[in-house]
């Protein structure tokens, strides 16, 4: 019975009842969107330094050679000779170095040269390596051949045969194509990182295209480093020898710290989405609140008759703190649905633009708090009209209508 | 058929206090009884303290002294939540005007009478609308039935939990005569079928034509002026 009256009272009030889920759903929905998206946008790009410990460029922003090395976004500062990667590779704690070069695209996506290296077991992620998916094969050294990340790939509606003249820079320009031809002979395997993002090309590819500096055909861009496992000092060493002791490199390590202080810079952005999502709480708070409070004017003589009735004043409250909970709850339900809405795209647009994967139902305290403080919004609001229930003198509230 | 008298009032005393801040006297009433079964109607203009005597006798509202006895059970000196459980449970009331629940059906409301006693049934309250002559609207909303309707699906709300004692505070209030007195009619018939005794308080003379024992609130409110004595 208890029930039935809740789902009537909300039911006559239908269009405040409305109002007030929408707003709850939407405070719900930017809560959860914004704590989770802040944990997870952060999480989802140290997972995608697919496995590399640091970053080795010419002398400059470490967060640039960490955004150009590992995904492939911005512009390398400055090149490398290959004697620098021999030399870090030959180093003892090295486990794995990867040279690359960039400066190349189709149609604005990124051409990335890289050596053969690439795809001898190189983990991206514990147990995961680059493959290149069935039907196809890795390129071949010294040859015009491409391996098309899968994202790259569908984009730009390719697959194995496909044959392309690339761009000059990295910036589309139509004007600035090569006249050499690529072939498509394999496509990435996805890997949820930047890597499904780039065209890869044999680094000669890249560094001895028409009207590249013959001079600079054995530059490099960067070498991608992974350490040996249990070789701790090997940062701080590396560290030493190339950003403190030599002065033309630099070493970007390590990457979590490098991005976290890439987020440290959007930290006024959250807080400003924070207030925000509060304020949006207490405005859908203060609609439960209005919503219920009105219809308490209104139902004054619906409670009377309860009470003639023989409900007692418990039932009262409990029927009107049932509406604001019912509020809160369908508000929850529908927050969910909004936040799902928000992650959705924002997982796209982390997986077209960057190439990183973010995963919206990845478990974080908020969804459990979002809802609770959503619903602890609406049973405040609920608490001032259920007082006014509680205390309601049933002879007035009985008295013929005039 | 329990002799037990159905309602018993002794030295009943009832005062407000007036936005003036005096103690102003509204019933006292020496002696009242109604024996089990037993159909009674009580005349008085409003505003003479016939809802604040139904009240006190719904135990919806507390006396300030005396003793009132429903079935047996005595009200004063109860606990609210005893007084609420045992008008639920024991007392059957209709009210004047608009006293069904918008948005709940026929049904629903009837169910509403026996939600706070001895359960909501929906046999049970299907059956009290049967005897009111409604088993065919039972999902209908209140607005869809007229208002005569209304006012039986109330009748079939009070009788529902089969009371000992059923009150009706001015029930054809907003009913012509002719349907007054059938609500009436309607209320006695069922009262007698569930041996409920009935207290009906009304300045309707249609109504209270309908009863052979009527008596005038001034004979047994003390606070009134005594006809005998103008």
């Amino acid at each position: 019975m208890l029930f039935l009256l809740i789902r009537r009272g909300l039911r006559q009030h239908l269009v405040s009842t409305a109002v007030a889920v929408l707003l709850v759903a939407l405070g719900m929905g930017l809560v959860v969107s914004v704590w989770v998206v802040r944990a997870e946008a952060e999480q989802s790009f140290t997972r995608s330094a697919s496995g590399f410990d640091a970053v080795l460029g010419a002398r400059g922003s470490k967060l640039q050679l960490v955004l150009n090395g590992l995904f492939h976004q911005e512009a390398s500062p400055g090149n490398i000779t290959a004697e620098d990667y021999q030399q870090v590779k030959a180093l003892p704690m090295v486990d794995r170095a990867i040279p690359i070069v960039v400066g190349d695209n189709f149609r604005g996506v990124r051409l990335v040269g890289v050596s053969d290296d690439f795809f001898q077991n190189l983990e991206y992620a514990p147990d995961h390596v680059y493959t290149v998916e069935q039907g196809g094969r890795p390129f071949l050294v010294g040859q015009k051949e491409a391996v098309a990340g899968s994202l790259a790939a569908h984009q730009l509606g390719w697959s194995i045969g496909t044959t392309f003249h690339p761009f000059h820079g990295l910036d589309y320009n139509p004007e600035a194509q090569h006249s050499e031809i690529f072939t498509v002979v394999g496509v990435l395997a996805p890997t949820n990182t930047p890597a499904d993002r780039v065209i890869w090309v044999p680094l000669e590819g890249v560094q001895r295209l028409g009207g590249h500096d013959p001079a600079a055909f054995t530059d490099l861009s960067a070498v991608l480093i992974r350490f040996k496992p249990g070789a701790k000092a090997a940062g701080l060493m590396l560290d030493t020898r190339y950003n403190r002791q030599g002065k033309r490199l630099t070493l970007a390590w390590p990457v979590a710290s490098i991005l976290a202080d890439l987020f440290a810079k959007f930290s006024w952005f959250e807080s400003a989405l924070q207030a925000l999502a509060y304020m949006v709480a207490v405005v859908a708070g203060a609609s439960v609140f209005s919503s219920v409070y009105s219809s308490m004017s209104a139902r004054k003589r619906d409670l009377a008759i309860l009470r003639a009735l023989g409900a007692h004043r418990g039932f009262l409250i409990a029927a009107v703190l049932g509406e604001s909970a019912g509020i809160g709850l369908l508000g929850c339900a529908l927050g969910f649905g909004l936040y799902a809405a928000i992650a959705s795209t924002v997982q796209e647009i982390l997986r077209t633009r960057i190439g990183v994967l973010f995963e919206p139902w990845a478990w974080n305290p908020v969804m459990v708090w979002g809802p609770l403080l959503m619903l602890g919004l609406s049973l405040l609001a609920g608490a001032l009209p259920a007082w006014r229930a509680y205390r309601l003198s049933v002879a007035d509230g009985l008295s013929p209508l005039s | 058929m329990d002799s037990t008298p159905a309602l018993i009032i002794r030295d009943l005393v009832k005062t407000f206090t007036a936005p003036s801040g005096q103690r102003v006297d509204v019933l006292r009433i020496p002696f009242f009884q109604l024996e089990a079964g037993q159909h009674r109607a009580i005349r008085g203009e409003s505003g003479l303290g016939k809802t604040t005597l139904m009240h006190i006798i719904a135990g919806i509202l507390e006396a300030d002294s005396g003793f009132v006895a429903v079935g047996g059970t005595e009200l004063t000196g109860l606990s609210e939540a005893r007084r609420d459980r045992l008008r639920a449970e024991r007392l059957g009331y209709v009210f004047q005007t608009f006293n069904l629940l918008q948005g709940l059906s026929a049904l629903e409301n009837v169910m509403l009478g026996l939600a706070f006693g001895k359960g909501a049934e929906t046999g049970t309250a299907l059956a009290a609308l049967a005897r009111v002559g409604l088993a065919d609207r039972a999902h209908y909303q209140p607005r869809q039935l007229s208002t005569g309707q209304q006012q039986r699906v109330a009748v079939a709300r009070a009788l529902a939990n089969r009371p000992c004692l059923i009150l009706a505070d001015e029930p054809t209030g907003n009913l012509d005569a002719a349907r007054g007195r059938k609500i009436v009619q309607l209320l006695r018939d069922s009262a007698s079928a569930l041996g409920s005794a009935l207290l009906v308080a009304s300045h309707d003379p249609a109504v209270l034509d309908s009863f052979e024992e009527v008596i005038d609130l001034a004979e047994i409110n003390l606070v009134l002026p005594q006809e005998e004595e103008v």
